[in-house]
């Protein structure tokens, strides 16, 4: 179902079909092209008052073309009231990092990073965060099977076969 | 077999040493030395009784004083984001429970409300009122244990053994709700588990009337107790604006003078229909954290005493098909779990099993908080602020 409020207003006069706003169960989302990404969260923080990033997750669709739809959750205080953006973007392709938004984004980009291998520019520190530094592999891709593991590093760093 | 171990030891070392080269620790100008100490870099955990489970905190020392820190965590990561994709809805529901073990309660909550939300169902009345009182038991459970340790980690011994020997009531009564006293899996999507037993409101009604001067006996242990205000008073400030950019939520937001809860701000389950209030600090310390959470109690105290004399009658399920099919679409719901925002983000493609399924736990967000509150102070202090913030490693690794 369409979402309209001014805010959507203002952003598709701004921005015009690289926009779509929806709502679906009463949850607000924009999904938005990639190019657009830096710039329109930083003016729903600026502008719109959504201060807290709640949470930056992936979800990875591997028949489609562009793989992956980058999520964020943010929340404002002042308007009591929750909005998700999405993105989608190719395997390989990277994405600039929010970090400089929400400081609070460092450690959510870096387990993107570690589950799905979506690099973000700019960030401080991109490195995994969950899995140990040398894996191979992340995990939450679709093709990464739920008994699959690095089994290399298994060998080397624990000394036994298989952590299975 | 011991050369491999050399290895291993001076591989985790250069580690350490290049990961806290990196400029986001901004360690380029250090505080003014003293007593001609040089720096040192020394590793906390991940086998250290007061990290609270398996945490691994690299410190940057110049003698006492913590200069940076960096955490290592992901040593009990089990994949739960993973195993979700693998599970049909239902059976995914007692994963949950293993995130944040000290409140598993309040973690099926949070995963039922969204699938349920997802489905477009809602649970019966006299449900919600079970899941609130059972959550907010859990709640003062979860603030008892972590009061207890945190206590300990300080140097009280006793105020442990008060608060392990109270929370064991509240196990007992879940216990007899459903079998289980940690891992309980006390609600099912669409409603509860069981019916409450015989007896049930006389003894939540007996709890309350126990636990009440408990929490005086708590407190005249420990606030005004002078070692407790110095060791907890301006230890690991942190301001509100700090807490909103780093996404901070729970006690530790409200102790910064934010009053801001989900039970009130959004409400869910019955949490509209009874009369309580959101405790807030002023300082944004340790000891102002450890009021919020004695508040909170007693706050969750009188929720379920309200509860619990107004349990409607009729189901306990709602009407929800055998075979959990949501349809296709995303739902992102979140409750206030004893540490903060617990949220789950579900993505459905019309299957029995979840497409994606995000957990956003409050203690891994409130984690990163942790090099902000200890720089410049001892290394004591650490130890007092990983307790304050209440982190359950559980959840942070999933």
């Amino acid at each position: 179902m369409p979402w309209t409020s001014p805010m959507v207003e203002k952003y598709r006069r701004q921005y015009g079909s690289g926009l779509d706003a929806q709502t679906y169960l009463g949850q607000n989302y924009l999904a938005v092209n990639r190019s657009l990404i830096p710039d329109i969260l930083r003016l729903l923080r600026d502008e719109e008052q959504f201060d807290y990033c709640v949470d930056i997750t992936a979800v990875h669709y591997p028949k489609r073309e562009k793989q992956f739809d980058v999520v964020w959750i943010l929340y404002s205080f002042p308007r009591n009231e929750r909005v998700r953006v999405k993105t989608q973007i190719a395997d390989g392709a990277s994405i600039p990092s929010s970090v400089s938004i929400w400081p609070t984004a460092n450690w959510l980009e870096r387990e993107v990073y570690d589950m799905f291998g979506i690099t973000f520019d700019g960030h401080p520190d991109l490195k995994r965060i969950l899995l140990p530094d040398g894996w191979k592999g992340h995990p939450l891709r679709k093709d990464y099977g739920i008994l699959q593991q690095d089994k290399e590093w298994v060998q080397i760093n624990l000394g036994i076969e298989s952590g299975q | 077999m011991s050369a491999y171990k050399n290895d291993q030891t001076n591989d985790a070392s250069n580690r350490a040493l290049s990961s806290l080269d990196r400029s986001n620790l901004d360690l380029k100008t250090p505080d003014k030395t003293y007593l001609d100490s040089n720096e040192l870099i020394i590793n906390m955990g991940p086998q250290h009784p007061a990290t609270h489970g398996v945490l691994r905190v690299i410190l940057k020392l110049d003698g006492e004083k913590v200069l940076g820190t960096e955490c290592v965590i992901g040593y009990l990561h089990r994949g739960v984001e993973k195993i979700a994709e693998n599970r049909t809805y239902t059976m995914f529901a007692p994963y949950v429970d293993r995130m944040d073990y000290c409140a598993a309660v309040s973690n099926g909550l949070g995963y039922c409300e969204a699938v349920e939300k997802l489905m477009n169902v809602e649970a019966p009345p006299r449900a919600q009122y079970i899941r609130v009182i059972l959550t907010e038991l859990q709640r003062i459970a979860s603030h008892q244990l972590w009061l207890g340790t945190h206590a300990l980690d300080i140097g009280a011994m006793t105020p442990l053994f008060y608060t392990f020997r109270d929370r064991e009531e509240i196990l007992k009564i879940f216990e007899k709700y459903c079998g289980a006293r940690l891992t309980t899996h006390a609600f099912r999507i669409g409603g509860c588990q069981y019916e409450t037993y015989a007896g049930f409101e006389k003894d939540v009604k007996n709890f309350l009337t126990f636990f009440a001067p408990k929490i005086d006996e708590y407190e005249a242990l420990l606030t005004t107790n002078r070692i407790w205000l110095e060791r907890t008073k301006n230890v690991g400030v942190i301001s509100g604006a700090d807490c909103i950019a780093l996404g901070v939520t729970g006690p530790v937001l409200r102790a910064s003078g934010v009053k801001w809860d989900l039970r009130k701000a959004q409400p869910y389950a019955a949490y509209s229909k009874f009369d309580f209030e959101i405790p807030t600090g002023e300082n944004g310390d340790t000891y102002d954290r450890y009021l919020v959470r004695m508040q909170e109690m007693r706050q969750s105290m009188r929720i379920v005493e309200q509860a619990v004399d107004a349990i409607p009658e009729g189901p306990i399920m709602g009407k929800v098909p055998k075979v959990i099919k949501p349809p296709v679409g995303e739902i992102y719901h979140s409750i206030e779990a004893p540490k903060g925002e617990l949220g789950y983000f579900i993505v459905s493609d019309g299957s029995t099993q979840p497409y994606r399924l995000r957990v956003r736990p409050p203690s891994f967000v409130n984690l990163q908080a942790l090099d902000l509150m200890v720089r410049g102070l001892l290394v004591a202090d650490v130890i007092a602020v990983i307790g304050t913030i209440d982190i359950v490693l559980g959840e942070v690794d999933r």
